[in-house]
């Protein structure tokens, strides 16, 4: 099947085709590639952690070549945590893209949205594509667009949570009041929310727990791609109305009754 | 000086390059904070590392 409606989006002055975003962690390395593969993102996330020198593996080695990568600002508890860690992740040469997080409750890791606005002010003023993940929060989200956001990411659920799309009507109206694209991060468990998501017209989701604890990871992973397009096909050929009921086949010239002329 | 928390003794000061090569990172994978400074890549081989000084060295890893 031609994907007609495989429309690109742009982030950061990029062109991107893929609307699913991969996070690469808790899986060991070996089954990345096959992940990857199999759910053809455009865009992988990472992380930066201290690494030890003895048995170093470079990441990226286990990787598909020709992805974005978009590293991640996780452990920062504060804006300027995660300008340095950015700024690290501009080091190791991978590009200005950054997924901000910062993060200070331990419990249920909501991000912490006001030190994530101060933490894309930083960014943007440093010269990097910053994509913040939120709490839904439609009035601080356009704080963060005016500041520069290139996106705003916010949380279906708690983060590895797997619950699905609970934040829905607050990313609803995300959707409709900010220019920039949402990208819905964070609790997707099932393919069929990642379609919603898209459906209602978010730009992008991304899913990496969904996937990595499934029990045939890469069979995930494409499951996430196909509802992904499906989603966003559904978006650009318009849902119909909702109502109590209406036939869907003709209620005139039912057997034994008078011929309908319009039949 | 101390890596990633561990102390190490740096016998003299030493550029940043051959520091991490002592250390067996391969720098090409690393990036580094001295004393909560981001060390430029191109800056490696000519920083001067101390005893006296604090590293973080990182890498890419899995995350999402």
């Amino acid at each position: 099947m031609t994907p007609v409606t495989w429309d690109p989006f742009f982030l950061g002055g990029r062109q991107f085709h893929s609307r699913l975003i991969l996070g690469s962690g808790k899986y060991p390395l070996p089954q990345i590639r096959e992940v990857v593969e199999a759910g053809s993102p455009d865009i992988v996330t990472l992380a930066l952690r201290r690494v030890n020198a003895l048995g170093q593996a470079n990441i990226l080695d286990y990787l598909p070549e020709g992805k974005t990568w978009l590293p991640n600002t996780s452990g920062a508890q504060t804006a300027q945590e995660a300008l340095t860690l950015a700024r690290l992740a501009r080091e190791l040469g991978c590009g200005d893209f950054i997924k901000i997080e910062v993060i200070v409750d331990a419990k249920y890791l909501l991000p912490d949205n006001e030190r994530t606005l101060e933490a894309v002010k930083l960014l943007v003023a440093d010269g990097f594509v910053a994509l913040p993940y939120m709490t839904p929060d439609l009035v601080i989200a356009r704080k963060m667009e005016q500041a520069g956001a290139a996106a705003i990411m916010p949380l279906g659920a708690p983060i590895g949570s797997n619950k699905g799309l609970t934040t829905r009507e607050l990313i609803r109206l995300m959707i409709a009041e900010l220019k920039v694209p949402v990208i819905v991060d964070a609790g997707l468990g099932r393919p069929s929310q990642a379609c919603e998501a898209l459906e209602m017209g978010a730009c992008a989701v991304m899913v990496n727990t969904a996937v990595a604890t499934a029990e045939n990871p890469p069979a995930m992973a494409r499951a996430f791609a196909l509802a992904v397009r499906a989603g966003r096909e559904a978006y650009l050929a318009g849902l119909g109305p909702v109502s109590e009921a209406t036939a869907s086949s003709p209620l005139t010239g039912f057997l034994k009754s008078e011929p309908d002329p319009t039949l | 000086m101390i890596v990633n928390g561990q102390t190490i003794k740096l016998d003299k000061t030493r550029p940043l390059s051959e520091v991490l090569a002592l250390c067996g990172y391969d720098q090409a994978l690393v990036a580094v904070l001295v004393n909560d400074q981001v060390a430029p890549r191109n800056q490696f081989a000519l920083l001067a590392i101390q005893d006296s000084d604090d590293l973080e060295v990182v890498a890419f890893v899995g995350g999402g």
